[in-house]
C-alpha cells in the first residue's frame, strides 16, 4: 500500500476551498443546527428529567443529537465535489489524495464543532446541567469524539458517492462503525457531569479510536477515489 | 513524428456492454484529433481512459514515453488537462476563484496565472459572480480556462463545442490553433465536424465501440499537397 503523501499546504488549499463555500452558502451548519436542536427540545420536553438524571443521559442525547445531525451533513460532504464533476478534475491534479480528504475532514469537524458550539448554551438551559466532575475535560472529550464522527463519515461517505442509495448506505456503514466511539463519548460525559466515575480511561479509548481510524482512513482514501 | 500516446487492444465493459471494442491507435505530438460518432459511440469513454479516469477493461494504454514504468495515463496526471460535458467547477466560487484553487493543487509544475487563463478564453477575470450564476457558454469556457492553466501537453476536450454560439466557437478554435502551435496534442470529440475542420490533422470516427476509420483533415492534406 502506497504511503498518503499529506502536502500541508495542499491540506490548507482544500480546506480554504470548503470553508470559503460554507461560509457563502452555509448548508452544511444550517441543516445540522436546525436537526440537533430539534433532538435536544424534544428530548427534553418529552422526557421531562430531573437535574440528577438530566446528568445521566445529557451524554448520550448530546451524542446522538451530534451523530444524526452530522449524518445530514456529511451525506451532501460530496455531493459539491460530484455535481458538474469536479470530483474528476480533483482526480486529474498531482496534488496527493490524503490532503483532499483531510482538507474535507476539518472542514466537516469545524462545521460540527460549530453547531456543537451554539448549541451548548440551548443545552444547558434545556436540561440545568452543572458538571460535578472536572467540567473543562468536556472540552477534550467533545472533539475526540467528533472527530471520530466526522473522519469516519467522510470516508465512508466518499465510499458511498457511487451508489445509488448512498444517503440509506451511510448511516447503515457509519453507525456500527462509530459504536465503540459512542460508547467512549457517553461514559466520559456522564462520568464528567456526575462526578462519579474517572472518564480517563474514556478519553484514551476515544484517543485510540481516532489514531487507529483516522490512520486507516487515510491509507485507504486513495483506492477510494480513484474506484471506479 | 513521436507519439504522444497509444492504445493496444483496448476495450471498455460497463457490465454487458462494450462501450470500445479493441481499439488500437496512436496519437502523434503537435496534432489535432477530432473524434467522431454517434452518441453512444465510446468518443466520451475513450477520452476517459486517456485521461486516466477509467481503466480499460482490456489492453493497454501508453502516455508520453511508449511502454515501460511510469508512461500510464494515471502516472502523468498532471501533463493531460480534461475538459468534459460537466464544467467541472463549483458553482459557488467565481471563475477566479475556481482557477486559483486549481492552480494551487497544480503549484509543482508551471502554471499560467489564473487571470491571463481567463482572459485567453475571453471572459474577465474581475467579474466577481458565481459560476453557478454564468450562461452555459460562459461556463465552458471558464472550463476550458481551468484546463490551459496547467499547460498540459495532451489536451483532451469532449464536446467543447456545445453550448457555444458560432462567435465563441470561433473563439475557442483560434485559441486551441495556439495551443497547437506549441507543441500540444489536442483530442477532441465533436458532433459538429464543420466546425472542427481548420483545427483537425486527422479525423477518427467510432461506431458502436469500434474505431472504423482515420481520415487526413483538409488542413493536413493541404499540406501534403504542397
Amino acid at each position: 500500500m502506497k504511503r498518503p503523501s499529506l502536502k500541508s499546504t495542499y491540506l490548507w488549499t482544500h480546506l480554504a476551498k470548503d470553508l470559503r463555500i460554507e461560509w457563502r452558502s452555509k448548508d452544511a451548519i444550517n441543516s445540522m443546527l436546525f436537526f440537533a436542536l430539534l433532538v435536544v427540545v424534544l428530548f427534553s420536553l418529552a422526557f421531562d428529567p430531573t437535574i440528577s438524571v438530566s446528568r445521566q443521559i445529557a451524554g448520550g442525547i448530546l451524542c446522538v443529537a451530534t451523530l444524526f445531525a452530522s449524518v445530514t451533513a456529511l451525506n451532501q460532504a460530496w455531493a459539491r465535489e460530484l455535481r458538474h464533476q469536479v470530483l474528476d478534475a480533483q482526480r486529474m491534479t498531482p496534488a496527493p489524495a490524503a490532503s483532499l480528504f483531510l482538507g474535507k475532514v476539518i472542514a466537516n469537524f469545524l462545521f460540527v464543532s460549530v453547531v456543537q458550539l451554539l448549541l451548548a448554551p440551548l443545552f444547558i438551559m434545556f436540561y440545568n446541567l452543572r458538571a460535578l466532575g472536572q467540567g473543562w475535560l468536556l472540552a477534550l472529550v467533545l472533539p475526540l469524539g467528533t472527530w471520530a464522527l466526522v473522519v469516519n463519515g467522510t470516508f465512508f461517505a466518499a465510499l458511498s458517492i457511487r451508489t445509488r442509495n448512498r444517503e440509506l448506505l451511510l448511516p447503515l456503514i457509519l453507525f456500527p462503525i462509530f459504536i465503540p466511539a459512542m460508547l467512549a463519548m457517553v461514559q466520559a460525559s456522564t462520568a464528567i457531569l456526575t462526578g462519579e466515575s474517572d472518564p480517563d480511561l474514556w478519553i484514551k479509548m476515544l484517543a485510540g479510536y481516532d489514531v487507529i481510524f483516522t490512520t486507516i482512513c487515510l491509507l485507504l482514501f486513495e483506492t477510494i477515489l480513484h474506484a471506479e | 513524428m513521436p507519439s504522444i500516446a497509444r492504445l493496444e487492444n483496448v476495450s471498455r465493459l460497463f457490465g454487458t456492454f462494450a462501450a470500445l471494442r479493441q481499439i488500437s491507435t496512436e496519437f502523434e505530438t503537435g496534432r489535432c484529433y477530432v473524434l467522431l460518432g454517434e452518441n453512444g459511440a465510446g468518443k466520451s469513454t475513450l477520452l476517459r481512459i486517456l485521461a486516466g479516469l477509467l481503466q480499460p477493461s482490456y489492453g493497454k494504454v501508453f502516455v508520453f514515453s511508449g511502454p515501460g514504468a511510469g508512461d500510464t495515463p494515471q502516472s502523468q496526471r498532471g501533463r493531460i488537462g480534461y475538459m468534459s460535458h460537466a464544467a467541472m467547477l463549483y458553482d459557488e466560487l467565481s471563475a477566479s476563484e475556481n482557477l486559483a484553487y486549481f492552480a494551487h493543487l497544480y503549484r509543482e509544475q508551471r502554471c499560467l496565472d489564473p487571470a491571463d487563463a481567463l482572459r485567453s478564453v475571453g471572459l474577465d477575470p474581475a467579474l466577481e459572480r458565481p459560476v453557478g450564476q454564468y450562461s452555459q457558454g460562459m461556463r465552458q469556457r471558464t472550463s476550458l480556462a481551468r484546463v490551459l492553466i496547467s499547460q498540459p501537453e495532451l489536451l483532451l476536450l469532449d464536446e467543447p463545442f456545445s453550448n457555444m454560439d458560432m462567435g465563441s466557437a470561433r473563439q475557442m478554435i483560434s485559441l486551441l490553433g495556439q495551443f497547437r502551435g506549441e507543441r500540444r496534442t489536442i483530442l477532441l470529440t465533436t458532433h459538429q465536424r464543420e466546425l472542427a475542420e481548420p483545427l483537425a490533422d486527422y479525423f477518427l470516427t467510432l461506431e458502436a465501440g469500434r474505431l472504423v476509420s482515420t481520415v487526413a483533415g483538409p488542413r493536413l492534406m493541404a499540406k501534403e499537397q504542397q
